[in-house]
């Protein structure tokens, strides 16, 4: 009899519905794409990179098939009696559905009422944000893809390949393990030397008895000399548990530290919607700043006629009202980088939204702020304005958007439109957009 | 007889350890199966084979991945733990063992399914006729592919539309009594080009519309199209929808095949779990017999066969129905009983084979005659029609209820006694017919010559209306059919008690 071979498939053809999966998402994407949203309003710039569950009506999910409704006839046998007899007459449940205890397609419609729910993993949920961000391909890879690995030393290992050996250890290794092993029938074997050169040396004597007692003791230490030295030679040169391998881990390259600054505008005009579209467009900056750096710092800063620096929740909850005076929350921006992020350490990102509002006077002052003090120590400033109307500060912005390659600008009405501000950016760290 | 090890952790030595001996058992039994493949899976390949209705290949849709990702939900909460087994209907007969499972879990897997299941496969006449198991796996990788490349071509919506509408119709989509010629994947692929354009050149021929000769008699202009009503509306729309293109035509036809394919599994739940539940049970009790289990091994998969074989009565908090498995299994543990050692009763019942295996050397299986007569040549409602014997229905305690919407009350029509056996059993044989539980819905009527509607027609069944969902379907016929499409319930006396009209959203 042949005996047939068990398959293991354990390790072929893992993630099959993937394609089913991706095809339930495309599907539904209105709904996935509203509860990503939700999410993102809710959660803080450094979770954004997180599942989120997804709830869908079930009724909309149904795949509808003939079938019998409730009335007419049904004859239904059921099993586990116990006191009816032929005859016998059970009332209907009231209001609930006739047919309840029926087969197991009554009971599954029964919860039909429920929500289906499931979890988005990370990848989706990005994805989900970036479709709604626009943003191009390249980046979505870019920004989506775990930072780049650079190999780093990291001592010695055991194991590695034959490009890695460590000559000098492996022998040195080598060299230790030898004596180690070695030293005990060395010390035997010189012991032994030292007995038999003694027995020669001895003075010559008559005694019969004596000569033939050390002869053979001459004998004896001699067959055990050869012994011992075919156990030293025993011991081989180079063995595998000598090898050493140069050993290397891999490490993500970002090494250097940014900080963020968030300015916004919170006066009264900025309402919830604005400030929503202002938080993708610091969440897509910071998610381009936690590839290229090991160690981001956020610092919020709002204002209206006076700015101050805030935690991101009382930046994105808080409302106030009053006028506005932009310059105010440059000048605390200014003041901070020299207080507290020498350009020498940190590389300095400002992203700052507004709706465009300014009392008219500080708009000059603003543009002097930024291009005298600010923008000669930040390495990127990108500015939204997240309403139509084209006041003083946008025409003084303007300027600044000539002048300098590194300051960028847009007016975001929709999400999809906040990228191209950081075009610029994205090409400059080698992304072709 | 040499005892087999019991640890709980299985190897892949032990399993063929095991594997021969359930073999060399099952061959002392006489049963004919195809050739088996075991394979090993994970439990997140189990829940991919879960999602694609048990196959391991199969064409992309959406519905599809809900299935994943509610099986992958529920099991990583563990609200319900994945079946131990799933096996294919192919030649080679493919089951699949869940790394997770204990050596005696495996062993009753293969027992279970490389055994019970796989001759079934073989011997059932209604798999033999309908199904060909030795191509089904190539057929859907081809159909895999030519889905993929449709959606390719076409777009992912294009196909998935037509995929939707397809499965709405799927359980109407099998020849219900019409011998089908088998799968055979060489002849589909050889075949489909020339059907395509054949096919194109019936419809076009039908849906002619140069002007009449007017010298033809006027009768001919009416002629009723379809001749006759069809039962297959899948194919009905493959051959004849004015508008779909070949390789919608084609999609169509993919979906009825693997339709046709699943419809015998679909009839015989009690017989087939039934069969793979009382093999697993003998041969393992057997295998103990011969000295070759521990008791901890046997204590195992008893807990387990326990588990699956158990009927909540009603009202009971787990109770949904009849469990096929504890049917079935029961049905042919009375059947072997009944060729052993029969009562009064049983020879009046079954005259034919009660005491057949009477006094018969025990080593010898007298009983397997009948039993295999039993598993080749019915399907569940026949089955039940024709075996289930008083005992059972009394173990069972099986009262038929009937709930007719005129009455305030529900009744209780027949119970385990001497004047219910008879109905009782016709009740249940009745409610496993796919034809009683499925609207009786066929292609009534064409209209050739006028605005093209297609007209179905549900017959009903003890006065029984169509379900609420029904508009949505009529959508979905609407939009492969291309033109309006009309639905008439009918009472059997001929009137029309409901009916519906879509126009497809083409049209609108």
């Amino acid at each position: 009899m042949t005996r047939q071979h068990i398959i293991d498939r354990r390790l072929a053809g893992k993630n099959k519905s993937v394609g089913n999966r991706e095809r339930f998402l495309r599907r539904y994407k209105d709904q996935v794409r509203e509860a990503v949203q939700r999410a993102i309003n809710g959660r803080s710039i450094r979770d954004i990179e997180k599942g989120e569950d997804i709830a869908i009506p079930k009724k909309d999910l149904s795949e509808p098939v003939f079938g019998h409704g409730q009335g007419g006839i049904r004859d239904v046998v059921h099993p586990g009696n116990r006191e009816y007899v032929k005859g016998d007459r059970i009332e209907k449940p009231q209001g609930g559905q006739g047919q309840g205890s029926g087969q197991g397609q009554a009971s599954d419609s029964g919860e039909g009422e429920d929500d289906f729910v499931f979890s988005l993993s990370k990848e989706e949920f990005m994805q989900v944000f970036f479709e709604d961000l626009a943003l191009p391909n390249m980046v979505k890879t870019a920004l989506a893809e775990v930072p780049e690995w650079k190999s780093h030393r990291a001592g010695f290992s055991s194991d590695g390949t034959p490009n890695n050996l460590h000559v000098v250890r492996s022998m040195r290794g080598a060299l230790g393990r030898r004596i180690a092993l070695g030293a005990s029938t060395k010390s035997e074997a010189k012991e032994l030397e030292a007995r038999l050169a003694e027995l020669r040396a001895a003075p010559v004597t008559a005694d019969d008895a004596l000569i033939r007692e050390r002869a053979e003791e001459i004998e004896a230490i001699e067959a055990k000399l050869q012994h011992l030295y075919g156990r030293i030679k025993g011991i081989p040169f180079l063995d595998p548990i000598d090898l050493r391998f140069r050993s290397r881990v891999k490490v993500p390259v970002p090494t250097t530290k940014a900080v963020m600054f968030c300015v916004m505008d919170v006066s009264g005009s900025m309402d919830e919607q604005r400030k929503e579209l202002s938080k993708r467009f610091f969440i897509l900056l910071y998610l381009f700043l936690t590839r290229h750096y090991d160690k981001i710092e956020l610092v919020f800063i709002r204002h209206h006629t006076q700015a101050q620096e805030v935690t991101e929740d009382e930046f994105f909850h808080a409302t106030e009202t009053g006028g506005t005076v932009v310059s105010s929350a440059l000048v605390l921006l200014d003041e901070i980088i020299r207080a507290r992020y020498p350009t020498s350490e940190w590389n300095l990102y400002v992203a700052q939204a507004s709706d465009g509002d300014n009392w008219h006077h500080d708009s000059a002052r603003c543009r002097e702020v930024i291009a005298d003090k600010i923008l000669p120590l930040v390495r990127y400033y990108a500015y939204v304005q997240v309403a139509q109307t084209e006041q003083n500060l946008w025409d003084e912005y303007l300027v600044l958007a000539e002048q300098f390659k590194h300051f960028a600008m847009r007016k975001v009405l929709d999400a999809s439109q906040i990228y191209p501000v950081f075009r610029e950016l994205f090409k400059k760290e080698g992304v072709d957009a | 007889m040499s005892k087999l090890p019991g640890p709980s952790d299985w190897s892949f030595e032990l399993i063929e350890d095991y594997h021969d001996v359930i073999r060399a058992t099952a061959q002392r039994y006489k049963l004919d199966t195809y050739p088996n493949q075991l394979e090993i899976i994970t439990a997140e390949q189990m829940m991919d084979a879960y999602a694609s209705v048990g196959m391991p290949v199969n064409y992309r849709h959406w519905s599809y991945g809900k299935e994943f990702i509610a099986t992958e939900k529920n099991y990583r909460r563990g609200y319900m733990g994945l079946a131990y087994e799933i096996v294919i209907n192919s030649n080679p007969c493919i089951s699949y063992l869940m790394e997770e499972n204990t050596m005696a879990m495996q062993a009753l897997v293969i027992a279970h399914a490389a055994y019970g299941h796989n001759s079934f496969f073989k011997g059932n006449y209604l798999f033999r006729m309908w199904t060909d198991a030795g191509s089904i796996i190539d057929y859907l990788v081809y159909a895999k592919n030519y889905v993929n490349k449709c959606e390719e071509r076409y777009g992912v919506d294009a196909v998935e539309e037509l995929l939707d509408s397809c499965h709405a119709l799927m359980n109407h989509g099998v020849d219900r009594y019409r011998r089908p010629g088998k799968l055979s994947l060489d002849k589909e692929l050889a075949r489909r080009e020339e059907r395509e354009a054949y096919l194109q050149q019936q419809i076009n021929d039908l849906w002619r519309t140069l002007p009449r000769r007017a010298d033809r008699p006027e009768e001919e202009s009416v002629r009723r199209f379809p001749a006759e009503p069809q039962e297959n509306l899948l194919y009905f729309i493959e051959k004849n929808a004015p508008l779909l293109e070949p390789w919608q035509r084609e999609i169509v036809r993919i979906v009825r095949k693997v339709a046709q394919y699943f419809y015998p599994q679909r009839q015989t739940q009690v017989m087939n779990e039934g069969w793979a539940t009382f093999w697993h049970y003998t041969l393992l009790n057997t295998m103990y017999d011969d000295g070759h289990l521990e008791d901890g091994i046997m204590i195992e998969w008893l807990q387990s066969h326990t588990n699956v074989v158990f009927q909540p009565p009603v009202g009971h908090r787990a109770y949904s129905g009849l469990n096929p498995y504890a049917l079935g299994f029961a049905m042919y543990t009375d059947l072997k009983r009944i060729c052993e050692k029969p009562t009064e009763e049983d020879r009046h019942w079954f005259p034919d084979f009660a005491g057949s295996a009477e006094g018969a050397d025990p080593k010898a299986h007298a009983w397997l005659k009948t039993l295999d007569y039993a598993m080749r040549n019915f399907k569940d409602e026949s089955f039940i029609g024709q075996f289930l014997s008083p005992k059972v229905m009394r173990d069972f305690r099986l009262f038929a209820i009937r709930d007719d919407e005129k009455d305030s009350d529900y009744e209780v029509s027949a119970i385990h006694d001497e004047s219910g056996y008879r109905s009782l059993r016709e009740t249940l044989s009745r409610q496993y017919d796919l034809g009683s539980r499925e609207p009786n819905i066929q292609v009534w009527s064409v209209n050739l010559r006028g605005d093209r509607s297609l007209t179905l027609r549900h017959t009903q069944h003890n006065d029984r209306p169509m379900a609420d969902g029904t508009r949505e379907v009529l959508k979905h016929v609407a939009r492969l059919w291309g033109f309006p499409v009309h639905l008439e319930s009918v009472n059997p006396v001929g009137d029309i008690r409901q009916q519906w009209t879509v126009v497809p959203a083409s049209m609108e």
